[in-house]
Parts: C-alpha cells; sequence; structure tokens
C-alpha cells in the first residue's frame, strides 16, 4: 500500500484500492474494501452503485473528465493517474473537475507521482496524493510548500498576483 | 526594465531553495537520472558532450549592466571565463560543474536573473524583436506584454509538463518581424482593431525543427486583456490532447494540422468560452503597472547631428561603413540605435569573453542609460545612443571586435554550438561558419551583395534557424561522418518562408566553395538592387542546382 499524502503534507493511509481496467471481454471484479474504478465503468453501471460510498473512480490521463459532467459530487473520491510522472494531462483534468464541474470531494493522483510534483498537483485541485512507494514520504511537506505564492490563479486561488498587487 | 519587486524576489529565492535540495537529492541517489532530468531541463540544465551546459535566461533580451557584470564574474568564477549568446536571447554557460549550479542560480537571482524554463517540455522565455520600444514604426512596447507573459509561464502548475517544449514569440512593429513570430508555437502579432482598441493577431503551429512550418493565423484579432485566458485556452488544448506518443510529433503544430487550423480554432474558442471572464484575465491597472517599467529613459531633446555625422564619414570611410550597416534609425531624434556584433571571424558566433561582458556594461553605462538588448542573430543592441557619441563609440569598440560591420550581410552568420558543444549534434557548425567567413572576407563584396540571412545548423533541432535562412546550412550524419545539406530561399520576416533543399548533402571543405557558387549565380541573375531572397524567387531553385551540382 502506497503512503497517502494529504495536502498539508500529512502521512495517512486508507483502505482504498485502485481496480485495473478488465481486459475485453472480462468484467470488473470489485473486491471487498473501498474500490476505485475506471470513470467510463461506472458510468455505465451507475445504477448498481447508488447509494455506496465505497466506491469511486479514476480517470486515465488521456480520459476525458467531462464524461462525468454534472455527476462529480455523487463521488466521495475520484483519483487521477499519472502513467509516467512526466505526463501532464492529469494537472488539466484536476483542475477541470474542479473548476469547470465543481468537483468538491477528495481528489487524488495515483500513478507514478513523486515528490517534486505534489504542489503543482495541490495547486491544480488535488488533495491527496499516493506518492510511489520507493519515495520518502516523510520529505513531502516540504515539497508542497517550496513555492509560497504563484504568480497565477488556479484551482487553490482564484486571485492572480497581478489582481494581489492591486489591493 | 522590469525590476523585480518582494514577491518576484521571494519566489526566486524560493526557486534556489528548491534546486539546492533537488541537486542535492540527484547527487544523493535519492532522485534518479530519469526523474533529475526535467528538473534540472527546467533549470536550463543540460548535460552535454564535454561537461554540463548552463542556459541563463535573459526576458525577451533585455540585460542591465550590472547583470552583465555579474555574468562575467560568474564566468570566471564558475566557468571558462567566457559565455555564448544563443538564438533564444538567452544565454549560456559551457562548463560548470552541476554541484556548483545551485550557487550560480543564488548569485543570478541577487541580480534578478534566472535559468527557470529555457529548457524542457514547458513554456520557454518568451521573445520579441530587439528593437522594441526605440523603433519608429510600432504599434506600441511588446515588452511589458513579454513580461506579463513572463511572469504567467513561470511555474505554471497546469503546464509543466507538456508534450514538448512550448515558445512564444511576440511582435510589434508593423513593417518588420525581427522576432520570427510565424516560426513559434504561438507568434502574437500586436496589431490595434478597427475602434483602435489594441490586441494581438494570433498564430499557432510554427516552428523549425524536423517538420518546419509557418504558424497559421487562428485568431484575427485578441483584445489585449484576454491574453493569458486565451494563451491558457490554447496550452490546455494542447496538454489535453497534443501527441505523447513521439517526441518527434509532439510540437502543437502537428496537432494544429492534425485537426486543421479552423478545427484547431474550434477548440480553443469552445476552451476560452470557459475562462475568459475569470479572474486571469488581465486589467487596465496590471497592464499599466507593468508598462510603468518600461517607461522612456531621459531622453535630451536633442537635433539629429546630420551634419556632423556627414563630415565624420566623410572623413573615416571605415566609420562611414559601420554606420550605413550596423546603426538603424531611432524614435527620437538625436539618438540611433546600435548593433555590436559578436560575429568576428575565428570567435564562434554569439560567444564573449568575461572582459568582453564587462566592455559591453561599461558601454552600456556610457552611452545607452546602462541596458543592452541581445537579438536573436546573437548580436547586442546598445539601444539609445546620442547621434553626436556615435563616432567616440564607435572608436572605442573597433580595437574591442564589436564593430565589424558586417550586420545582416552574409558573414553576419546564425549558428549554433554544434558538435563542438552540443550532445544532440550531428555535425559542427561553427567551423562551417568560420570557413564561410574567411571566404567572404571583402567587406566592399559583402555590402554589393547586400542582406543575406545565412543560418547555421547542427542537427534537425534547428537551434540555428536553418530552415528560414535565405541560406540555410544543416548538418547531417552519414555513417558517421559530417555532411551538409544546403537550402534556399528561407525567411523568418513577415513573409515567413520555408527553405527548399537544394540537393545531395556536401563534405565540410567544400562548403565555402558551395556558398560561392550560390552568390556566384544570384550575383549573375540579380537585377540592380535586388536582394538574394527576391532574386530567388523571381529564378527559382533550378539555375543554383545547375551551377553547384555541375
Amino acid at each position: 500500500m502506497p503512503d497517502i499524502i494529504s495536502k498539508d503534507g500529512a502521512i495517512t493511509s486508507d483502505a482504498w484500492v485502485v481496480v485495473p481496467r478488465p481486459a475485453d471481454g472480462e468484467s470488473l471484479d470489485i473486491p471487498d474494501q473501498p474500490a476505485l474504478i475506471p470513470a467510463d465503468l461506472w458510468l455505465a453501471g451507475k445504477e448498481h452503485f447508488e447509494g455506496r460510498d465505497d466506491i469511486g473512480v479514476w480517470f486515465d490521463s488521456h480520459d476525458e473528465p467531462e464524461l462525468l459532467e454534472g455527476l462529480v459530487n455523487e463521488l466521495k473520491l475520484i483519483a487521477v493517474n499519472f502513467p509516467k510522472f512526466s505526463d501532464g494531462r492529469g494537472y488539466s483534468i484536476g483542475r477541470l473537475l474542479r473548476e469547470r464541474f465543481g468537483y468538491q470531494n477528495e481528489l487524488r493522483a495515483i500513478g507514478d507521482v513523486l515528490l517534486d510534483q505534489l504542489q503543482f498537483m495541490k495547486r491544480c485541485g488535488f488533495d491527496s496524493y499516493a506518492l510511489r512507494e520507493d519515495k520518502d514520504a516523510s520529505k513531502a511537506a516540504r515539497s508542497l510548500t517550496f513555492f509560497s505564492q504563484g504568480y497565477q490563479a488556479a484551482t487553490d486561488t482564484d486571485v492572480p498576483l497581478f489582481r494581489r498587487r492591486a489591493s | 526594465m522590469y525590476v523585480y519587486d518582494e514577491h518576484d524576489r521571494q519566489i526566486a529565492a524560493e526557486r534556489v531553495a528548491q534546486f539546492r535540495d533537488q541537486t542535492e537529492r540527484a547527487l544523493a541517489g535519492e532522485l534518479s537520472e530519469d526523474e533529475f532530468l526535467p528538473l534540472r531541463l527546467q533549470n536550463g540544465l543540460y548535460v552535454q558532450r564535454l561537461a554540463p551546459m548552463l542556459r541563463i535566461c535573459v526576458p525577451y533580451g533585455m540585460l542591465r549592466s550590472d547583470q552583465l557584470r555579474r555574468l562575467a564574474r560568474i564566468t570566471r568564477d564558475y566557468d571558462k571565463g567566457y559565455a555564448h549568446f544563443t538564438t533564444r536571447q538567452n544565454v549560456q554557460l559551457n562548463w560548470p560543474a552541476l554541484e556548483d549550479v545551485p550557487d550560480i542560480l543564488a548569485e543570478l537571482a541577487e541580480v534578478e536573473m534566472h535559468a527557470n524554463q529555457t529548457s524542457g517540455n514547458c513554456i520557454r522565455n518568451t521573445t520579441t524583436d530587439q528593437f522594441s520600444g526605440v523603433q519608429v514604426d510600432e504599434v506600441v512596447d511588446p515588452r511589458p506584454y513579454c513580461e506579463i507573459i513572463r511572469q504567467w509561464s513561470t511555474f505554471h502548475p497546469e503546464f509543466a509538463f507538456l508534450p514538448r517544449k512550448f515558445k512564444v514569440a511576440v511582435n510589434a512593429s508593423e513593417k518588420t518581424d525581427r522576432a520570427a513570430i510565424q516560426v513559434h508555437d504561438i507568434g502574437l502579432q500586436m496589431v490595434r482593431n478597427d475602434q483602435g482598441e489594441l490586441g494581438f493577431r494570433v498564430h499557432v503551429g510554427g516552428g523549425l525543427g524536423r517538420t518546419p512550418m509557418v504558424g497559421p493565423v487562428i485568431r484575427d484579432f485578441l483584445p489585449e486583456f484576454d491574453l493569458l485566458t486565451y494563451l491558457e485556452a490554447v496550452l490546455r488544448v494542447y496538454n489535453r490532447y497534443g501527441r505523447r506518443d513521439n517526441k518527434f510529433k509532439a510540437r502543437i503544430k502537428i496537432l494544429v494540422k492534425a485537426l486543421t487550423p479552423e478545427g484547431f480554432a474550434e477548440k480553443v474558442e469552445a476552451e476560452w468560452s470557459h475562462i475568459k471572464d475569470s479572474p486571469t484575465r488581465l486589467t487596465r491597472d496590471a497592464i499599466e503597472r507593468i508598462q510603468g517599467y518600461f517607461t522612456e529613459p531621459a531622453y535630451e531633446a536633442l537635433d539629429n547631428a546630420s551634419e556632423l555625422l556627414a563630415t565624420q564619414r566623410f572623413e573615416n570611410r571605415r566609420f562611414d561603413q559601420w554606420l550605413s550597416h550596423n546603426i538603424d534609425s531611432h524614435k527620437k531624434p538625436g539618438y540611433a540605435i546600435v548593433t555590436l556584433t559578436m560575429k568576428e571571424t575565428g570567435t564562434p558566433p554569439g560567444d564573449v569573453s568575461d572582459t568582453q561582458l564587462e566592455q559591453i556594461a561599461e558601454l552600456a553605462d556610457a552611452y545607452s542609460f546602462g541596458e543592452v538588448r541581445v537579438t536573436h542573430q546573437q548580436n547586442v543592441v546598445l539601444a539609445d545612443v546620442r547621434q553626436d557619441q556615435l563616432f567616440e563609440l564607435w572608436q572605442r569598440i573597433e580595437p574591442m571586435g564589436f564593430a565589424t560591420a558586417n550586420l545582416n550581410t552574409l558573414t553576419d552568420v546564425i549558428c549554433c554550438p554544434g558538435g563542438d558543444y552540443c550532445a544532440l549534434a550531428n555535425a559542427k557548425s561553427i567551423p562551417v561558419a568560420e570557413s564561410i567567413q574567411r571566404r567572404f572576407d571583402d567587406m566592399d563584396f559583402l555590402y554589393d551583395l547586400g542582406e543575406i540571412d545565412l543560418n547555421i545548423s547542427g542537427c534537425m533541432n534547428a537551434c540555428g534557424h536553418h530552415h528560414v535562412g535565405n541560406i540555410g546550412v544543416l548538418g547531417v550524419d552519414k555513417k558517421g561522418e559530417e555532411f551538409y545539406q544546403v537550402s534556399l530561399g528561407g525567411s523568418s520576416h513577415h513573409d515567413a518562408t520555408i527553405g527548399k533543399i537544394l540537393g545531395p548533402s556536401f563534405a565540410q571543405d567544400d562548403m565555402p566553395e558551395v556558398i560561392a557558387k550560390i552568390i556566384d549565380v544570384y550575383v549573375n541573375n540579380r537585377k540592380e538592387e535586388e536582394p538574394f531572397l527576391e532574386t530567388y524567387r523571381r529564378i527559382g531553385i533550378e539555375p543554383f542546382k545547375e551551377r553547384v551540382y555541375a
């Protein structure tokens, strides 16, 4: 189990597991614990999961978050996969889920999640991070706070520096 | 020129601390090569053939004299006493030690400099016309907009891991395009609409490299206040849909081509409709605050020194030549724009020693309000020189080697560092530049030839912009041997064109002769004062082929 870092840098853990996309023709095998399933499969079987707060979804980096527009707050946890830390699509997905679709609950970065990208993720709306297991979780708090401010508006602030300077 | 406030200083200091931490973890083995790579690249640090190379950012080419002096000191203390002006208006050190880089960055931060995003798959340094703010025909000074883009793009959390590098250029002149905006990922041409409002014509998807392309217009008029929200929309579409499976197809130009410019524009407009009124929309106040840093220096009320200059020219032929070639007209009477050429034969184009950096700083203080501009042709501009001081300035710079009166001529070569330094290069580029400069050492003949852009790149990555040279030279590797492919007819100006390949490539030793034959065909076919490019466009490539491969 990877350590789960919260956005203030605290190290936690929980029982959520990521259920991989089943191969063609295979059915989804949901384990007996809180599970994150591919977003499109959740949508396809939505009635089936009605009222369950132990089912969340995950998006891969090439998935379109538009898929769940209007439904995001039915979910307690949404995760976005970074298949490789240098694949930056997940940052856009995070901002869209938060800023465009108004997602309020927990947003988790999963996959190739390293220390030096944590603050970017935080600024794009992620509030928990499944740190890759070989990385030193005790350094996460520092990585989340390298910068005390940014130039731009993003999910964390809607006041870009040029507006803060004006006030 | 822009001056940091407490916010910029804090962010710069935090950046140095962050990179120090990252370097320590890399040296301690806590970060793998692969993991450290994009982190160091986004700090301008390459690991090259002979040593690391550090690319230092010079935002839109502007430097103050104290920054030049600090650069000189850094090259002495941490390097071999010289630096290199690049074709992206930046400065490179060729020999720093990896473990020294955090200290170098700390020294740079003290004079409000950095190496942020000078490499890597992120938004790079925004470039513009080196004559911004002093030329006669510009719509408005583009530098405040470049600074606004610099701040917005610095550590942008959403766009730090794009499919590929991303370059933005801004031009504000109506007649010329010294920033070559149409061969950038985004090219912004400043314009006024029918109502007199200021804005941008937006080109997207231009570029050089393996698939050279002139960037199509995706929006005819973008109001100035919408600059950042629109850029954010373009970048978001690119970040989400640009190809990541093949690094050679990952630039935005490939996406624009795949979707068609119209299709791409539609996607951007759709994205933009959601964010155009977000707090990222610029305000009049925000633009004016940045413009306040780019006010005019304390010009004196002068008349043009025409008579004095005429006498001085008459008395000194070399001064006369220099004045004809290396000086441009200034918007203020009595002032002139001076380009110091860094292209003396025998020195790699763009290379400067620590002493020369200090000399340039002194010249800037004495003659040009303490500021200079670096050009993408790898020269240095003193933008505000009094005409009555031109002769004195010329006398000082002649012995320094900055007065080679070859600006924009055949020997004012644009050239990447090539195989002598760069790990990516297929072939050397500097010796080719030098052999051509030696072959054409008759200044009168060069002046007769007029303006010719000769651009040399040591590989497909096209740092020497060979595709848009009137004459372009590309180094290629053929079974371990270095060969050179020649193209003709390229242009980086308003009439941006990608050059056409002449034919099979040549050995290095043959290059001066090949160029000489090309020039020969031009001279025999030109009509009166017709520039090279026009002759080429009129007669086509065939006569050149026939002569060169005869």
